[in-house]
């Protein structure tokens, strides 16, 4: 009886966890950890669906089942990097391999006003505002995968812009699982600390080179000071046995804006939690993403927003492809404070269905307490059109192709926000692999 | 040469829905056919099944070009062959680009003639030439094929596809009492501009405002799915004039 109620699967964690370096963790870090995981040793996995409105689509039974081991000796080439990642030379990019920062495999530019480099590094020189940052957004509220990782947390990535500087070279944080055949987990993090008036463009790489069962924790926490202008992408292509639980935190200070655009192909269960908290007038955020998914795999996208100061926007929209067995969630929440009068709120979700066995779960909301608001939302879950099918195979086209055109026609619009040129060459690679993936797993489609 | 011997279609796994009764028609090169009727006597089925949509079933009779039955053939496969289809109203398809789309199928045409492949050069230059040359907004081909094109702007950019894709059969399912004038003309101009001894032209329209722009060699009354007087492009003008009224069954009976 006390079974059912007891934290799902904590003592799986238990020995990693007292066994885990702390040896250069700075006093107010170990404390930082410590309540971390007195919180996730409370909440265990969340195992509850029934009446747990967060984790209501997402099935967390696997992961409870399965036994990860805490070993970081792995180690990972330049060219594994390489072939698996974005990569562009003029770019800065930090590479974490199970979560420790790597310097060789690293390509740091000495580009001027950011730095960028190792979070044990800033932890223990006390870097810019880190001790009141880290943690702040995510680890010390009620949410286990949060807490799990800070609990965990001794190294990862650091990304600090000065004011005023506007990088032209975008800076990628490259986080590689190293190959293994034991199950394993590890607990990414990063922390961007972006100063007013400077902009960037980031890009977070999560990639697998295990084909093993792996459980992948990353928690990313983004500041943007006033007047920062942050494009964000993050790129998610995991090995599909493995599960990425992943938590991204963003508070956006006086008309700061916040552009991110998500690629999400990886994992056997996935789930990316980005929550955007506008809390200065004028903050502007836009979340975009693209989820593919085929075989038994699941995609989650939790979504949302708080409008806390007046005259903010936000922009929500995802698009979705499914095939096989697999299975999506969109929860997209919008909250508009009461003091937040003039805000103007946009949720959007639509999804290509192209087998009988997948499924969508959609469920925009819109929570609004102030009275002067914009606000639109609406999902769709739809299949290839027949019609469409026979106007393409009237030209010539046969009906494989056709399929094919039609669904990179659906994802074109969100591959084309990937701007920078050898990021959108690589998605568009990807995307193109993974089609006739989706392809031959659909059967509802070119039926009338 | 295009033939249509005895053709009977069915919507497809619909009991009793016979709409095509026995169409004979035997269309030659370099011919432009006018296919006129009523509402509901089959032109626009006609022109579907003649390209092999999938929502219609050929129960009896047959379609032959060039002496080969084609009604076993996928669409794509009649393409090939050179069929092809103006639409009424062309799909819009969010995300896919005119030129993209059209080398897809000028390149899926000649892999399956076993011709070689046009070069990404030579194809744009092909491209931008026929998109001068039908008048259309080169701003508009770089957007979604067919998204938020207005009714001008689809029939333009079906006759570049006409023009791109140089058929020997081009059907024009133009039934749509609604068309405007620009709109026929458009079609117009492409159906004229394309005339040529070695390709053919079938028409479908409900009235004789295109054929003021197009001259027919001949012309077909289709009547509850059977071809009910053939003529020459006078016909079209008795239509014009008198309706179809002397060719439905107890006239005055629907009113």
């Amino acid at each position: 009886m006390t079974l059912a109620t007891s934290p799902a699967a904590v003592e799986k964690f238990l020995s990693a966890y007292e066994n885990a370096d702390q040896a250069k963790s700075p006093g107010w870090l170990s404390d930082t950890r410590q309540q971390a995981w007195s919180i996730f040793s409370e909440l265990g996995i969340p195992v509850k669906r029934r009446g747990n409105e967060l984790w209501k689509y997402t099935n967390l039974t696997p992961v409870a089942e399965s036994d990860f081991e805490y070993d970081l000796s792995g180690s990972v080439s330049i060219d594994q990097v390489r072939s698996t990642s974005p990569w562009d030379d003029t770019w800065n990019i930090a590479v974490v391999v199970d979560g420790r920062f790597n310097a060789d495999l690293s390509n740091l530019t000495e580009d001027d006003g950011v730095s960028v480099g190792s979070l044990s590094d800033a932890f223990s020189s006390g870097s810019g505002e880190i001790e009141s940052q880290f943690a702040s957004l995510a680890g010390r509220e009620e949410y286990a995968f949060t807490a799990l990782n800070t609990a965990f947390a001794s190294d990862g990535a650091y990304v600090a812009v000065a004011p005023g500087v506007k990088l032209g070279n975008p800076v990628q944080v490259i986080f590689v699982t190293s190959d293994s055949a034991k199950s394993r987990a590890s607990y990414p993090r990063l922390l961007v600390d972006v100063g007013s008036d400077s902009s960037i463009t980031l890009i977070e790489t999560y990639v697998n080179l295990s084909l093993s069962r792996q459980l992948s924790v990353p928690v990313t926490e983004i500041f943007a000071a006033s007047d920062a202008t942050i494009r964000h992408y993050r790129i998610q292509m995991e090995n599909e046995n493995s599960f990425h639980l992943a938590t991204t935190r963003v508070a956006q200070m006086e008309d700061s804006q916040f552009t991110s655009t998500s690629f999400a192909v990886g994992s056997s269960i996935a789930r990316n939690d980005i929550h955007t908290s506008l809390d200065a007038p004028g903050a502007s955020c836009t979340l975009h993403g693209l989820y593919m998914t085929s075989g038994q795999q699941q995609q989650d996208q939790e979504i949302s927003t708080t409008h806390v100061k007046p005259g903010c926007t936000s922009d929500q929209f995802y698009k979705g492809i499914l095939s096989g067995n697999s299975r999506a969630a969109f929860s997209g929440k919008v909250v508009v404070k009461r003091d937040a009068q003039k805000s103007d709120a946009t949720q959007k979700d639509l999804n290509l269905l192209l087998s009988r066995g997948a499924r969508i779960d959609a469920k925009p909301s819109l929570e609004i307490y102030a009275d002067d608001v914009v606000a639109a939302h609406g999902a769709t879950a739809g299949h290839v059109d027949s019609d469409t099918l026979f106007y393409l195979q009237s030209r010539g086209i046969d009906e494989e192709a056709a399929k094919a055109i039609l669904i990179r026609g659906f994802a074109e619009e969100m591959i084309d926000e990937f701007e920078p040129e050898s990021l959108n060459a690589f998605v568009e690679q990807v995307a193109s692999e993974r089609i006739p993936v989706l392809l031959a797993e659909s059967d509802t489609i070119g039926t009338t | 040469m295009l033939e249509i011997q005895n053709l009977h279609a069915s919507v497809l796994d619909i009991e009793n829905s016979e709409i095509l009764k026995g169409v004979d028609l035997k269309v030659n090169k370099g011919e432009v056919h006018a296919i006129m009727g009523p509402n509901g006597s089959g032109k626009s089925t006609l022109a579907n099944v003649l390209m092999g949509r999938p929502d219609y079933e050929v129960t009896d009779g047959d379609i032959l070009v060039d002496g080969e039955s084609i009604a076993e053939l996928r669409p794509d496969q009649r393409a090939h062959l050179g069929l092809f289809l103006a639409f009424q109203y062309p799909a819009e398809i969010p995300g896919v680009r005119p030129w993209q789309f059209l080398k897809a199928a000028h390149d899926a045409k000649a892999e399956a003639r076993g011709e070689e492949k046009m070069s990404v050069r030579n194809f744009t230059k092909l491209f931008d030439e026929k998109v001068e040359a039908v008048g259309i907004n080169p701003d508009l081909v770089k957007r979604s094929l067919n998204e938020g094109f207005s009714g001008g702007e689809k029939k333009r950019n079906e006759m570049l596809q006409l023009e791109v894709l140089q058929p020997s059969m081009a059907i024009l399912d133009e039934t749509d009492s609604g068309l405007d004038v620009d709109a026929l003309r458009i079609v117009a101009e492409g159906v004229n501009s394309m005339r040529s001894p070695e390709r053919s032209f079938i028409v479908v329209t409900h009235y004789q405002r295109l054929l003021n722009y197009i001259t027919p060699d001949i012309v077909h009354i289709l009547v509850d799915g059977k071809i009910a007087q053939t003529g020459g492009p006078e016909l079209a003008l008795v239509v014009e004039k008198d309706g179809y009224r002397e060719y439905l069954p107890a006239a005055g009976a629907t009113g």
